[in-house]
């Protein structure tokens, strides 16, 4: 029996590697706090991902909490941050952005559905402080009933 | 006489291909983010007056939420599932009730006359408000005032909202504008 010729395989692999480097987008920061969204009918996609600055609130994940319990925290980029540290993310990623795109700049909350409105309330009165207006509440797209 | 060429062994090919396409899975994320856009109110001047704009009490329609996610609207209880429509009542006001909000007739481009409401949805919410509720809360709110849009445009340009042109979609915008104003933060009764 003549072997299978497999040498249309490598061309498979490769029409699939292109497939997947094309519909998913680099993996940014390491989450440290578990984060399940709340789900919503009216969500609108986040558009230019370049402009968006995201900040994770939600307990510490599981391995973590040994160490710092599970009371909701806020993680600004790599690292646990408090709330004093938001108008300083803020105006960093604003001076990363060009001159023109910094009133686009659109803050997202990552939210966890479980987490009290005291934390998010603080965080939304030193976004206006900051005068970073533009939020988005992160949530998962559900059909409507 | 051509000399025959030996053929390059490709099998390891497959390998080299299966190893970045793993690489390139285990690194990348699928998905899509997606959420409620918002806009926060601007902290208010120190010299600015508070009284410049002035609401009237029948154009408020008060939503709160406790610590115990229970709704309070209009000084009510009430349960989320209606709240949608009683949005939507609030601002049509279609028997002009004295109760709901006040109507005034404006001239929108592309529409022409309409009635534009003047009430304005205020959001009030506890310290010990779950984050869940809030956003179902939140998501009510904007789907009352997406479907009176949708309503809108498909009676007027026969079409849905998304494939409204852009100068469509802001008359309809200036003809139903989303006011959903959130109170400033107060801390009544601990937390």
């Amino acid at each position: 029996m003549p072997a299978i010729s497999t040498a249309s395989l490598p061309d498979i692999v490769f029409m699939l590697l292109f497939f997947f480097m094309v519909s998913t987008t680099m993996r940014e920061t390491t989450l440290f706090v578990k984060t399940s969204l709340p789900s919503a009918t009216e969500v609108a996609k986040l558009e230019k991902k370049s402009l968006v600055s995201y900040i994770y609130v939600g307990p510490p994940v599981k391995n973590m909490q040994a160490m710092l319990g599970t009371e909701p925290r806020i993680q600004l980029n790599d690292s646990f941050k408090t709330l004093d540290d938001i108008r300083d993310f803020i105006s960093s990623e604003r001076d990363a952005m060009s001159e023109s795109d910094r009133p686009l700049l659109t803050t997202s909350l990552k939210v966890d559905e479980e987490t009290r409105m005291g934390i998010v309330t603080d965080i939304k009165q030193e976004l206006r402080k900051a005068s970073a207006l533009k939020i988005n509440y992160a949530a998962k797209r559900v059909e409507k009933k | 006489m051509a000399r025959k060429i030996p053929e390059i062994n490709a099998s390891s090919m497959a390998d080299i291909a299966f190893l970045l396409l793993i690489f390139f899975l285990v690194t990348t994320t699928m998905n899509v983010d997606t959420g409620l856009p918002r806009m926060l109110p601007p902290i208010p001047d120190k010299d600015q007056k508070q009284d410049d704009v002035e609401v009237r009490k029948r154009n408020i329609f008060t939503v709160r939420i406790n610590k115990s996610d229970k709704l309070l609207v209009n000084g009510e209880p009430m349960d989320i599932v209606f709240l949608k429509e009683k949005t939507k009542e609030f601002v049509v006001n279609p028997n002009n009730n004295p109760n709901l909000s006040e109507q005034e007739e404006k001239n929108i481009p592309l529409i022409g006359k309409y009635i534009v409401s003047k009430g304005v949805v205020s959001l009030q919410n506890d310290r010990g408000t779950s984050y869940k509720m809030y956003m179902k809360v939140q998501n009510e709110l904007v789907a009352a005032y997406n479907e009176m849009r949708e309503d809108l445009s498909r009676g007027t340009f026969g079409k849905p909202f998304d494939k409204l042109s852009e100068d469509e979609k802001d008359a309809v915008s200036k003809a139903i504008p989303s006011r959903i104003s959130e109170a400033e933060p107060k801390n009544i009764g601990g937390k």
